[in-house]
């Protein structure tokens, strides 16, 4: 069975919402506070939403620099599957796990509801069970969502195939409609939509499962 | 010795700055006509302990450019203080 860390950074608060989501997908999930300096024995690693360090400076700013921040670098760097949604995806960029960076939203207001994304590439560990092209139903929750970039890293990550989901309707000015992106590698994965927030019809969506089924089948693979 | 500095954080050129498109386009209303490219940003004020103005600036420049700044985005520059 699937071992799956999520780190608990103070102002974190959607870690329930993910732990829940990988264990009805089969996954075990344990809670790994931020100060802890190691992620031994875990097959993957999750970011998840909130406010870690009250955003202060920039949301992931501080986050970047809690001992557990290591840890998960070498975990990423050695192949390990790290998934970063919303505040895990800023915290991402910050500590240079993924390219760019993530700005106030167009229009400065906070975004709550549901998108359509589009799946754009299936090589990430979040999307190879999805198909290229399919939409799916994903509610978003943040103010500094709109993802951003120089023309250079832009260039890379379309000709790396790092654009892993797309807006259909570009609700925050992101850069070429990016709702997330992954490393080099494919085995990082950043995104600002809650695909644990979308894991029952009967709360309005489904279409988070196919994702998350996605990053918990692959951590098994890589052990 | 202590040295009074100041830090200016502010989006790099290129990047888009939906704070100081909004304040340039209140000011009109406001009477204030004239006014173009406003850019949003922070200021922070620090006392740095070095031997010297050059090693406080150099201090500072670099704890801006590993924590008060992300340069993905932003410029970064540090300056003494005039008030001390």
């Amino acid at each position: 069975m699937s071992r799956i860390g999520v780190v608990v950074f103070p102002g974190s608060n959607c870690e329930y919402d993910a732990a829940s989501a990988v264990t009805q997908l089969g996954a075990t999930a344990e809670f790994v506070w931020h100060g802890q300096d190691n992620v031994d024995g875990f097959d993957g690693i999750i970011l998840p939403g909130g406010f870690a360090h009250g955003d202060y400076l920039r949301p992931g700013a501080l986050a970047r620099f809690s001992p557990v921040m290591n840890a998960v670098a070498n975990f990423a760097n050695a192949g390990g599957a790290v998934l970063g949604i919303c505040n895990g995806f800023q915290v991402l960029t910050e500590a240079g796990l993924l390219p760019g960076a993530l700005q106030k939203n167009r229009g400065l207001t906070f975004l709550c509801h549901p998108t359509t994304l589009i799946v754009e590439s299936t090589r990430s560990v979040l999307t190879l069970m999805a198909t290229k092209g399919q939409e799916l139903s994903i509610p978003i929750n943040h103010f500094s969502g709109s993802y951003t970039c120089d023309d250079k890293t832009y260039e890379e990550l379309v000709a790396n195939d790092q654009i892993v989901l797309r807006y259909k309707e570009n609700p925050n000015g992101s850069r070429d409609d990016i709702a997330g992106v992954s490393n080099l590698a494919g085995n990082v994965v950043g995104l600002m939509p809650h695909p644990e927030r979308a894991m029952s019809l009967l709360l309005g969506s489904a279409d988070g499962q196919v994702l998350l089924s996605s990053f918990v089948s692959k951590t098994l693979s890589v052990r | 010795m202590k040295y009074a500095i100041i830090v200016d954080v502010t989006l790099r050129q290129g990047i888009s700055d939906p704070e100081g498109a909004t304040i340039e386009r209140a000011l009109p209303a406001l009477g204030f006509t004239g006014v173009s490219d406003v850019r949003a940003g922070k200021s922070f004020r620090l006392n740095v302990e070095a031997d010297n103005e050059a090693g406080a600036l150099e201090k500072a420049t670099a704890l801006a450019q590993r924590l008060l700044s992300n340069p993905v985005i932003e410029d970064s520059r540090a300056r003494l203080s005039a008030e001390g």
